[in-house]
């Protein structure tokens, strides 16, 4: 029986809160709700976690645990795949992480909390199911489940050219998913040698089955279809107008869980699938996202709207990501793995921050901004410790991180890799630049603006979304090796279909 | 003299064409409306001639013609309203000036 | 008893910055400044065990045939990156980080008992955010013990990013100060940059040899330099490459010329973090790194020699620059970058078969002796400020009669660096002197005279705050400081007489077996007149107020104000970074993302809303233009279909 999964329920309570929402009378209401169901995920995310742990203690070897399948569409032999690995896991634990988060941190959602809720839990529905899916098609429709409301909550709740952005998010996400839905059809049609076709992952990888022409033409396709979401150059545009305008929840969520799709999809569809095609393409990708990655940290520099940092600093970042991924070996993959967790959860605490600061001066503008330390102690605490975070200090997620992806990429002794490797380090050095210039600049110094000593510090729902979130990053960068081991071993069958391609 | 099918297509095909080149040319609705009604008049005829002379013992056409006055009628009706309201709104019944509800 | 206990020594000040950190607020500034220099005793205190019982303690195979062993008293797993490239953070106790156990916890309990008397205002209050200061103070002297304990090189990185954020915090401590800020946003950019290198160079070296272990690399370095397989790399072994590389980390926490210029802005930091961070401990975390891996690097003769060069040159230029300054951070701080290039070249100059490697022992002895007289001018240092409330050497002048301890001790540690006997100083110059004159003649004369430098410029830096002249201090005159300062002041001064005594090679040498230090009687008498003569040059022109110096400076202008503008490094570096990275890279890449990127997006966006727009006419809503289209249309079909048919 279906419910006898415990995947399925990572979808069933979203859908349950938003049922719960929609009955909802007022906003105490609409919070308790949306608190109960963030707990209830929170604390299922952390007994999957020991349910999965027990399994491989024991002994079990599968690829993927708790796997079933529930057929809903004959014809094209559409089923309801679930099962995880140790990388969904991770990714599970941190989407739950950060809707906790991002339900404290929309505490005062003005206007029509009800309705931002709403769209908000249906978004973490499209994401929950995205990772707990290994069907292609089940994959692709909580994708687009996910990409939906994001107009929306951009499009009314946020500020500045918020329509613009919205409709230019909307739209190049879509393009990215007409290729996406393109290459799996494609990959769907070539799923099997003897004309059992099938969309689960699993039968796929194993068949291998896709001819080598074929996959010159459908890896692309599908890579840049997540790519786009992972904000590969040049199609990361959509991301620092996006961020900008977005609503600090659903910044958190894009960046911290949204965009981790695309580094998913890009390694679990993409390389899993068309292993061949991966290692003869990987360079073309490789160059562009060690573009994405200086890129995106330059850019960073000049800018002066405190979300336009971060936002391209998230494209360094997740450009970080899907280098790593291209690397093809498991110690970079796992470091690619390590640095979405991290990057999640220091983004989010980032806009998080953001969020509280810009509702307090309104102003985004460092020019416009000095000497808040004074003023508002734990949210500069806060901030300070996110940047340092973001700029890969050891003791917190990115240095971890980082780091593992450096040494996976030095294991390529050519000279391109080589390069591009340096380059991606130099990245780290421009991030201490521009992170610093913030903190230098909005926090430190003298009070730029008097009116602003009159602003109060964090309160408790908002202290209580940022501590989650540093007592995370910090957690991931002293213990490491809980996590890496975990994920290290679920590249074991990726690494494998690369080896024999 | 013997009224052959052509006295009768001509004035018809006359009427039509009158009716076609006011509907196009026309910009008051009123004006529209009544080219509207010469096709239909046209028409009419046409039914009526062709069952004359092609079908002389049935009267389906001459019946049909009937319902399509009777039609046109109503038709007649709605579309004054729809224009007199128009006018109350618009103070205007010139169709090139009407594009509100276009965008 | 093993040295398993040794854990704490890293964990009590972890427990203390953690503490102080988060429950800070809730202290009083006293109790939380208390609780820190008492958590900071006892760990000093364990230290103390630690690395006396490594040298004397009963036997637990320190000593194997007369060579002292290193042991790791404990390690965790942290991260495993592949099978064999493994993290674990540990405890290494060898002669050299027992040694600086010694010198970093005795250093910062000085600096952190001196702190509860300097970090008050005028009023005897203490200052705002103490807490926050002593939290800070822990978490840097935990990253520097994890930093000489580490046993592998990438816990030292992960220190010595620790100790870099920390020298970040502590020079940002004032964080209202414009100044202070972009001070500690240079230091932290500048060693980041630097450390891009260290990073890289861990890569590559871990790449060819599969570990970080020091113990497995050290050991056996002809067989880790020959992983390489002679792979090179622009015409250089690679190995010489990542070695290199590994020796930028350290120029630039160590602030080698061209890397130096965070160091002298450091001191915008309250003075004891100046003593504790930027004069004794974190800044010769580069020499530690060297004589770290010596024995790779006495493989590499190229490395060598730009580690030489780069040396002797540094030492010469802060000396140089030192002679100039008018702020007395600012001359301690050069003369700090001078004193630790001593100890690079000392390393680059050092041979295992040049008489039996002294030039490693000489640097770590100098380090040592360095760390005691250094940290206790800066404390003197802070003394005057607190005592003037200036920087200026123009605001001081005669305080030999409001200071007296100030004096004594100020006095002890210019005779210790300028190398007279016996004072530490002169036997630690000495021996880096003789390993100079051992590797080339050139470099000895060469440190010879930076040496010489080095007496005349603390000397008039002495002479101009405690004799010159006597301005008027009105009715607030200067006086000695409160007990917590003066004690560590005593203390150090004690030490800094007696440290050159300490028969040092005995327990620090290259291959760690016994080495006895003989003096080399013509190498100390030429170093010691040359000191002597530069002192009494500085005597003649510094002890009474006179226009001679005033009279140098107009002599030689240009070459005067270009030391005084430090020879424009800073400018040079302000060009670099705004004019090159944020004018012409930053801005056109921006500006690119926006308008060329994203334009064209923008562009698609348009086309197709003006391709629709134009189809749109199409579809006017107009019957009548429909009706004429159609009528067109259907005479055209018709006529087509007459024409067919005829």
């Amino acid at each position: 029986m279906i419910w006898e999964n415990i995947l399925i329920y990572f979808v069933v309570i979203p859908v349950l809160t938003l049922a719960g929402l929609a009955i909802c009378k007022n906003i105490k209401q609409v919070r308790a709700v949306s608190v109960i169901g963030a707990t209830v995920l929170m604390a299922l995310g952390v007994y999957l976690l020991v349910e999965f742990l027990q399994l491989r203690a024991a002994g079990v070897a599968d690829e993927m645990l708790f796997c079933g399948d529930w057929m809903w569409f004959e014809p094209m032999n559409i089923k309801l795949s679930l099962g995880v690995d140790g990388i969904s896991v991770a990714m599970l634990l941190l989407s739950c992480v950060i809707v906790f988060a991002g339900v404290f941190a929309s505490w005062n959602m003005d206007p029509l909390p009800r309705e931002y809720f709403m769209w908000f839990w249906l978004l973490s529905t499209g994401v929950f199911g995205f990772f707990i899916a290994i069907d292609l098609f089940t994959m692709f429709m909580f994708y687009e489940v996910a990409l939906i409301p994001m107009y929306l909550l951009i499009g009314v709740w946020g500020s500045g050219n918020k329509n613009y952005s919205a409709m230019k998010l909307t739209l190049m996400l879509m393009g990215a998913s007409a290729l996406l839905m393109l290459g799996i059809i494609g990959v769907y049609f070539h799923s099997s040698a003897d004309g059992n076709l099938t969309m689960n992952l699993l039968e796929i990888a194993r068949n291998n089955a896709i001819p080598h022409e074929w996959q010159y033409f459908l890896f692309p396709m599908t890579f840049v279809g997540f790519g786009v979401l992972g904000a590969m150059f040049p199609f990361h545009t959509w991301s620092p107008d996006g961020h900008a305008s977005a609503p600090t929840a659903v910044s958190m969520l894009h960046a911290g869980v949204l965009m981790k799709l695309g580094g998913y999809g890009c390694f679990r569809i993409a390389i899993y699938l068309m292993p061949h095609a991966a290692n003869e393409l990987a360079w073309i990708f490789l160059v562009l996202t060690g573009i994405s990655v200086v890129y995106g940290a330059f850019s960073a520099c000049v800018q002066t709207d405190l979300k336009y940092i971060n936002a391209y600093s998230s494209v360094s970042h997740c450009g970080m990501v899907l280098f790593a991924i291209l690397m093809l070996n498991t110690t970079a993959m796992t470091g690619a793995i390590m640095q979405m967790l991290s990057h999640g959860l220091m983004t989010a605490l980032f806009f998080a921050l953001i969020g509280m600061i810009y509702g307090r001066t309104h102003t985004r503008d460092i020019r416009k901004m000095g000497g808040l330390m004074q003023i508002m102690p734990f949210l500069g605490v806060g901030y300070v410790i996110a940047g340092l975070a973001n700029l890969g200090l050891p003791g917190f997620s990115g240095f971890v991180a980082e780091m593992t992806i450096f040494v996976g990429s030095f294991a390529h002794a050519d000279l391109f890799h080589r390069v591009l490797t340096i380059m991606a380090c130099t990245a780290i050095v421009i991030t201490a630049v521009y992170i610093l210039r913030v903190v230098g600049k909005m926090l430190y110094g003298p009070v730029h603006d008097e009116h602003h000593r009159t602003l109060t510090d964090a309160v408790w729902h908002e202290k209580f979304a940022v501590i989650t979130l540093i007592v995370c990053v910090a957690g991931l960068g002293c213990f490491p090796n809980f996590f890496n081991e975990i994920i290290y071993d679920s590249f074991a069958p990726i690494i494998k279909a690369l080896g024999a391609f | 003299m013997d009224l052959t099918l052509l006295m009768y297509l001509i004035p018809s095909l006359i009427m039509f064409c009158c009716g076609v080149y006011g509907f196009i040319t026309r910009k008051n609705m009123i004006a529209i409306l009544i080219s509207l009604e010469l096709m239909l008049n046209a028409v009419d005829i046409n039914f009526v001639v062709f069952n004359r002379f092609l079908f002389p013992g049935e009267m389906e056409g001459m019946f049909f013609s009937l319902f399509a006055i009777a039609i046109a009628a109503a038709e007649t009706a709605l579309v004054i309203a729809i224009i007199i309201n128009v006018f109350r709104m618009a103070k205007n019944i010139d169709i090139r000036e009407l594009t509100k509800m276009k965008f | 008893m093993d040295f398993s206990y040794s854990y704490l020594v890293l964990v009590l000040p972890l427990i203390t910055f953690l503490f102080l950190g988060l429950m800070g607020t809730r202290l009083s500034r006293k109790t939380a400044g208390v609780i820190g220099t008492a958590m900071m005793g006892v760990a000093a205190v364990i230290a103390y065990s630690v690395a006396l019982e490594y040298f004397f303690g009963a036997d637990q195979g320190q000593i194997v045939d007369g060579i002292r062993q290193q042991i790791i008293a404990w390690d965790l797993t942290w991260l495993e990156f592949t099978e064999n490239l493994v993290i674990k953070v540990g405890f290494l106790l060898d002669p050299i980080s027992a040694m600086m156990l010694i010198v970093i916890t005795t250093v910062s309990f000085l600096v952190h008992l001196y702190s509860l008397g300097y970090m008050q205002d005028h009023e005897h209050k203490y200052e705002k955010g103490l807490q926050r200061y002593y939290a800070f103070l822990s978490l840097f002297t935990l990253s520097m013990l994890g930093l000489v304990v580490a046993p592998n090189i990438f816990q030292m990185y992960i220190f010595w990013e620790l100790v870099g954020v920390s020298s970040y915090l502590l020079i940002g401590f004032y964080y209202t100060l414009p100044a202070a800020v972009s001070a500690s946003k240079k230091a932290f950019i500048v060693t980041r940059f630097a450390d891009l290198g260290f990073l890289i160079g861990i890569l590559l070296l871990s790449f060819y040899t599969q570990t970080f272990d020091f113990i497995t690399l050290t050991s056996n370095p002809t067989a880790a330099i020959a992983t390489a397989g002679g792979a090179t790399f622009m015409g250089c072994s690679v190995m010489a490459w990542a070695l290199t590389l590994i020796f930028m980390g350290g120029a630039g926490k160590s602030a080698m010329f061209p890397l130096h210029i965070w160091l002298p802005d450091a001191m915008e930091g309250p003075t004891p973090v100046s003593a504790l961070i930027h004069a004794a401990t974190m800044v010769v975390a580069g020499v530690f790194l060297v004589a770290r891996l010596f024995p790779l690097y006495c493989l590499e003769e190229g490395t060598m020699t730009v580690i030489t060069v780069i040396g002797a040159f540094t030492a010469f230029y802060a000396a140089a620059v030192a002679c100039v300054q008018s702020d007395i951070k600012r001359v301690l701080a050069f003369s700090t970058i001078s004193q630790i290039a001593f100890m690079i070249t000392s390393l680059g100059v050092a041979r295992p078969e040049l008489h039996e490697g002294v030039g490693y022992m000489a640097s770590m002895f100098h380090l040592f002796t360095h760390a005691m007289f250094k940290a206790l001018l800066f404390l003197c240092a802070g003394a005057i400020i607190h005592a003037v409330h200036s920087n200026e050497m123009s605001a001081m002048g005669g305080l030999r009669k409001y200071m007296p301890i100030c004096n004594i001790a100020f006095l002890i540690g210019c005779l210790a660096i300028a190398g007279i006997p016996p004072f530490a100083g002169f036997f630690s110059k000495d021996e880096i002197l003789v390993a100079a004159f051992e590797q080339n003649t050139f470099w000895g004369i060469w440190m010879m005279l930076v040496a010489g430098m080095t007496a005349f410029y603390m000397f008039r830096l002495y002479y101009k705050i405690f004799w010159w002249n006597n301005p008027d201090y009105g009715h607030h005159t200067p006086h000695d400081a409160p007990m917590t300062m003066s004690l560590p002041l005593i203390i150090l001064s004690l030490v800094s007489i007696v440290a050159g005594l300490i028969p040092f090679g005995e327990f620090v040498s290259w291959n760690r077996a016994d080495y006895h230090i003989h003096l080399n009687m013509t190498v100390a008498v030429s170093s010691v007149a040359v000191a002597v003569v530069a002192i009494l040059l500085a005597t003649k022109l510094y002890l009474k107020e006179n226009s001679a110096p005033a009279k140098m400076a107009n002599a030689f202008k240009g070459l005067w104000t270009a030391a005084y503008h430090r020879f424009y490094m800073d400018e040079l570096y302000q060009f670099i970074t705004h004019k090159i990275i944020f004018e012409r890279v930053s801005r056109p890449l921006a500006w690119f993302d926006r308008q060329i990127v994203d334009g064209s997006l923008n562009g698609l966006a348009n086309i197709a809303n003006s391709a629709s727009y134009a189809i749109r006419k199409l579809q006017s809503g107009s019957i009548q233009s429909y009706v004429y289209v159609y009528l067109i249309g259907a005479l055209l079909l018709a006529a087509v279909t007459v024409i067919c048919l005829i």
